[in-house]
């Protein structure tokens, strides 16, 4: 488009149109100043976050990674658990999200009947608009409970041997941030996939059918090879939204600190949990200070996934700009 | 490629592989396939299903008129309503609004009209785009450090603004595409008639792209009208209805979120019917925004 412009801006000047009017560059001028005003704004959070930790990392350094305490009564702070938390509950819901988003990409794509394609693609991405709190209402009054009483219990009985599902039902729990992270992050994983995959040029689809291959046979040696990188690109995005959060996993992972270990049912925090917990109580010092380095550093893991994810969606070649949520 | 190099007899009808044990697993990891991707596809539309049902059934006892013109009851008795929570969230997404459009509006005016692919351009693509995957209470935490902390109270206003903030990409990003999609030869005929630049941009390529531009604001809307977590650190809450932007105020969400974790049934109720009232106005618009964008037609592969 800017060539476009700039093409015909040329012929206007050629023929003698004058260069460029006031009104123009007013116009540049106050689209410049809202873009700069957007990174201000950016370079702001950016600050916030940086400043208002120091006391904080100048305090504690990199203890505060692995200090299993959160404890305004002694002033000492660290996010141990919470980082344990945020990566287990993160992990479980990568584990299972991705076979099923994949798999749902695949059917929407290949296998279902051409009239159901666009409607169960639009109900899939339905799961994206829900808001995070009221998968947090549906988790704390209805999967938790469930949980406690019968899903934890079942699992215990047939696979206690591992020592994921060992220990006491809590319900509000690592285990049942994680199923509703699973949901929360499944359109996600789909609706990427699905774009994904719809972009596999058909010659090479065409080429192995013609070779006699199954449907199978081409989605696994023609299409999903040609969208691995995407699809990994999704599902980085998809960690990063896990990671990140705050209202649905707050609300069903207990908010206590259980000793590390590999136990799922031991209630627990998250970084996200920790922030919307505690800023309440915040007190001008270390106290505010630890709160903002929680959430320094969920911004920058969050970041980084995202950074790795939209360079591997840009190497596809394909915009998946309206995936915003 | 195991497929290509079966050495068999030529079966009667050329068209029919033939049947041979590998040709039969190969046919089974077909179905299998078909079968587990089926499923997958079964779980996310059941879960979704499920979700609706249980939040109908749940709240829908409990929606009335009370519900939208009172205030909630002191100490979780029966009756009142949530209307303050209601009156909030439409202050809360209209002060967003105010905020977040414009910058959203004009950030993606620059990068479809004067960026191009310049390295500047790709910057702030790149970090707008980066900025909708960063957790939305950080946003909260930004509203609170600037404008909570100096003015010593929770309020409206900063709720507005870490709202807005969340609005901005998402609006950038659907203006951006859409504004591609307006054919060049709109801009060279209107340059061609001797409009000038902003006079093409402001009067004809925008109002081409208007339907999208507003599916895109209104998609910013619906999205941010359902965030808590920001809320929390900000606009707070409030059991009174409140105008006042510098006071707290209360929020759908944020009801939603303190009535499911009382202890009185009552609010508990009322907690699923805010969620009904909530979901409705996020799928009507969902609904809406495909209709007007002609996403229910065949998307062919």
């Amino acid at each position: 488009m800017q060539q476009s412009l700039s093409g015909a801006r040329s012929v206007a000047r050629l023929l003698g149109g004058g260069s460029r009017r006031l009104s123009d560059l007013l116009f540049r001028g106050f689209t410049m100043l809202l873009v700069l005003f957007v990174i201000v704004i950016i370079a702001a959070v950016v600050w916030v976050l940086v400043s208002n930790s120091m006391p904080t990392i100048q305090q504690f350094g990199l203890s505060f990674l692995t200090n299993q305490a959160f404890d305004p009564v002694h002033d000492v702070y660290g996010v141990g658990p919470a980082i344990f938390g945020t990566l287990v509950t993160s992990a479980f819901a990568i584990i299972f999200a991705v076979p099923i988003g994949v798999g749902t990409a695949i059917f929407l794509v290949d296998f279902c009947p051409r009239a159901l394609r666009a409607p169960l693609a639009f109900i899939v991405e339905l799961l994206a608009a829900v808001p995070s709190v009221i998968y947090g209402l549906f988790g704390f009054l209805v999967l938790a409970p469930w949980l406690q009483s019968t899903g934890e219990p079942w699992l215990q009985k047939y696979l206690g041997f591992l020592p994921f599902f060992q220990g006491q039902f809590h319900g509000l729990s690592l285990f049942s941030a994680g199923v509703i992270l699973v949901i929360m992050v499944l359109p996600l994983i789909t609706s990427v996939s699905r774009e994904v995959i719809l972009t596999t040029p058909s010659a090479q689809r065409e080429a192995l059918l013609a070779l006699g291959a199954t449907r199978w046979e081409v989605i696994r040696h023609a299409v999903l090879p040609y969208a691995r990188i995407g699809i990994t690109g999704g599902v980085i995005l998809a960690l990063g939204r896990a990671l990140g959060e705050t209202m649905a996993v707050t609300m069903v992972v207990g908010n206590q600190t259980s000793p590390i270990g590999p136990g799922l049912f031991n209630t627990g925090y998250t970084l996200a949990s920790v922030i919307a917990n505690q800023f309440n109580e915040a007190t001008p010092g270390l106290f505010f200070s630890a709160v903002i380095e929680a959430g320094l550093l969920v911004f920058i893991i969050t970041l980084l996934t995202n950074i790795i994810a939209r360079i591997l969606i840009y190497r596809m070649g394909h915009r998946v700009g309206g995936l915003t949520t | 490629m195991s497929i290509l190099v079966q050495e068999q007899q030529p079966a009667a009808n050329p068209f029919q592989a033939p049947r041979t044990a590998h040709n039969a697993r190969r046919r089974v990891s077909n179905i299998a396939i078909v079968v587990l991707s089926l499923l997958a596809t079964a779980f996310a539309v059941a879960v979704l299903l499920y979700l609706l049902l249980y939040v109908l059934r749940a709240g829908l006892p409990y929606i009335n008129i009370d519900l939208f013109t009172k205030i909630p009851t002191p100490n979780g008795e029966p009756g009142g309503g949530i209307g303050n929570a209601i009156q909030g969230s439409l202050i809360l997404v209209g002060l967003a609004s105010l905020f977040g459009i414009p910058l959203g509006l004009f950030t993606g005016i620059y990068l479809a009209e004067f960026g191009g692919r310049g390295a500047f351009a790709t910057g702030v693509r790149f970090l707008v785009d980066v900025l909708t995957g960063v957790p939305t209470i950080i946003f909260g935490l930004i509203a609170w450090v600037y404008i909570v902390v100096p003015q010593q109270s929770f309020s409206g206003l900063a709720g507005g603004v870490a709202l807005g903030i969340i609005m901005i990409p998402i609006v950038a990003r659907t203006s951006e595409e859409v504004l591609r999609l307006v054919p060049k030869e709109l801009r060279e005929a209107s340059l061609a008639l001797g409009a000038t630049e902003s006079r093409t941009i402001l009067r004809v390529v925008i109002p081409a792209a208007s339907s999208g531009i507003i599916t895109g604001i209104v998609l910013a809307m619906a999205r941010v009208a359902g965030e808590t977590a920001p809320l929390l650190m900000t606009a707070f809450g409030n059991p009174f209805f409140n105008s006042d932007i510098t006071q707290p105020m209360e929020s759908l969400p944020h009801t939603i979120f303190t009535f499911a974790e009382s202890p009185y049934q009552a609010q508990i109720n009322q907690s699923f019917a805010g969620a009904l009232v909530l979901i409705v106005l996020i799928l009507l618009t969902s609904f809406a925004i495909r209709w007007a964008t002609g996403g229910f037609k065949q998307r062919g592969r």
